[in-house]
């Protein structure tokens, strides 16, 4: 008789959470992202603990930083990670900690925390990825209220006029911005030439068809809309 | 005989032709001279336009794919403007660039405050693993920017208005004049004007045209029974004072460092001459500033 190991799926992924205690400040931004983060590492991003290496791999920003909780869940799902380093996140012991570190954690493509920073590696990224006859893509996760960092707008802008393809941005928005967005946060990407798809935060196939559409000469911004931050 | 930028880019138009691992991304600054290398190589020569946050990373980006930017614009807005994406773009993330600025402390001074930058060297000496070059004639910048795009370290290349009349392509502390009651270290564009102010004294005179990592070995060798030491830097006094500490700590020593001051900002244009005058730096400036110090 042979036995199937069963990996870790969605249903998993709360009590995965549940193991990470301690950063409460920051439990709605990981229940934020939860639902788009499965999404893109389940079934958008050609992306595994086999292929985390290759120069040619699709590539995941982690721009909002904050709260990664479900961001450590989905590796830890997805076999980056063992479980049994959850608990102790956080810790002197851990290399997991309330921001991640790309130095620490295989499969982490970027260290972030300060807000800002991930959409304009992402052009880099990018760019680089062009330059080098590499077709896989490059997709950054950033919050409403990051958004509100003016070098996101420099990278928008650029990234627009460019073109750049390879390039999609997922806007997690849970209205927590100061500010906000009146109109919503999709027209800033309309307007610098993106193609842009609003949909449902909690919406896996809404999701799914929203980074699958194609977008031929233009970055791609989904905008996944949640619940606002309590 | 081209100057310091003009010999950067005619390196770095030379280096994309043939490198085809190497980038150059561009804020404005200097795109026009680079349009025809741009031309050639599209997805390898790019100006993000004046965005400086979006320069430093871009830079990081292309790292992270794989590939060796050259980052370059003015001084005061490649360091001091952009300083976190340099802090956690580059270094955090352990991504390597060649960042290469123009303007030193005050290149332009016509330009006024807006356009200095005496605190560059002092911000990027903040960040642990840099390798600082200042150097101080076209030649040694030819040289140190080609030396500095194989690999992937992190790489702070200063080019300034201001030269001496020769290069020197020595590594380390290049011991130029030897004398008995001091040690003067001049940095890049500062030696010839050491050299002046110190001649017909007694004291060694050392140029380096790399500051980080400081050549505290050379130094130690260089210091005699009188362990007086004098900084004679391009931008902010004492910026090395705390490694000339460290290199000495056993040992018995006097400190004075010269560059731009601190005390106040100096609020005017004029040449690059008035500026010298008014931060001390020219040749008979110090000159008296030694001369009181090793009395």
């Amino acid at each position: 008789m042979t036995t199937t190991a069963v990996s870790p799926g969605y249903a998993d992924l709360p009590r995965l959470i549940a193991l990470m205690t301690g950063d409460d400040k920051h439990t709605a931004a990981a229940q934020s992202t939860v639902d788009v983060l499965w999404v893109l590492y389940d079934r958008v991003l050609d992306l595994t603990p086999a292929t985390f290496r290759e120069p040619g791999r699709d590539r995941f920003l982690l721009s909002k930083g904050h709260g990664p909780m479900a961001y450590y869940a989905v590796l830890t799902a997805k076999g980056f990670l063992d479980e049994a380093e959850l608990a102790d996140w956080s810790t002197v012991g851990s290399r997991l900690g309330h921001h991640p570190d790309r130095r620490r954690v295989p499969g982490v493509e970027i260290s972030s925390g300060s807000l800002g920073h991930g959409l304009p590696i992402a052009v880099g990224t990018a760019l680089g990825a062009r330059a080098c006859g590499h077709a896989g893509r490059v997709v950054t996760l950033v919050g409403d209220a990051e958004f509100d960092e003016g070098s996101n707008s420099e990278a928008v802008v650029l990234a627009g006029r460019l073109g750049l393809e390879q390039l999609t941005t997922v806007v997690v928005d849970n209205q927590s911005s100061s500010h906000g967005w009146p109109g919503g946060i999709a027209r800033r990407f309309e307007v610098e030439g993106w193609e842009t798809r609003t949909v449902s935060g909690r919406d896996h196939e809404a999701l799914y068809e929203a980074f699958t559409a194609a977008h031929p000469g233009r970055p791609l911004a989904v905008v996944a809309v949640v619940e606002p931050k309590g | 005989m081209p100057n310091m930028r003009e010999t950067f880019l005619s390196t770095a138009e030379e280096i994309v032709d043939t490198d085809p691992d190497v980038a150059v991304v561009l804020a404005d600054i200097s795109a026009a001279q680079l349009a025809g290398a741009a031309r050639r190589h599209p997805d390898r020569v790019l100006n993000v336009g004046i965005r400086e946050q979006l320069l430093v990373s871009t830079g990081a980006g292309l790292a992270l794919a794989g590939l060796r930017p050259i980052v370059h614009t003015f001084s005061a807005f490649l360091v001091e403007r952009a300083f976190e994406q340099i802090k956690l773009d580059l270094s955090h993330q352990d991504a390597g660039a060649v960042l290469v600025s123009y303007g030193a402390s005050y290149d332009m001074p016509a330009e006024g405050r807006t356009h200095q930058s005496p605190g560059d060297v002092a911000l990027m000496d903040s960040l642990p693993g840099w390798t600082i070059h200042v150097p101080g004639h076209p030649d040694e910048a030819r040289r140190l920017l080609l030396d500095s795009v194989p690999g992937d370290g992190r790489v702070y290349l200063r080019l300034s208005a201001q030269e001496n009349a020769s290069p020197y392509f020595g590594v380390g502390f290049q011991t130029l004049r030897q004398g008995s009651r001091g040690v003067v270290v001049a940095v890049g564009p500062m030696l010839d004007r050491v050299l002046a102010a110190t001649e017909g004294m007694d004291v060694t005179v050392l140029y380096a045209a790399t500051i980080r990592p400081f050549d505290a070995a050379g130094l130690r060798a260089a210091v005699t029974d009188a362990a007086d030491v004098v900084l004679v830097e391009p931008y902010l006094a004492g910026t090395s004072a705390h490694c000339v500490a460290e290199a000495l700590a056993d040992v018995p020593h006097r400190l004075l460092g010269l560059g731009v001051r601190r005390d106040i900002e100096v609020r005017g244009y004029g040449e690059l001459a008035d500026h010298d005058l008014a931060h001390g730096l020219d040749a008979g400036s110090i000159a008296l500033s030694l001369k009181d110090f090793l009395r």
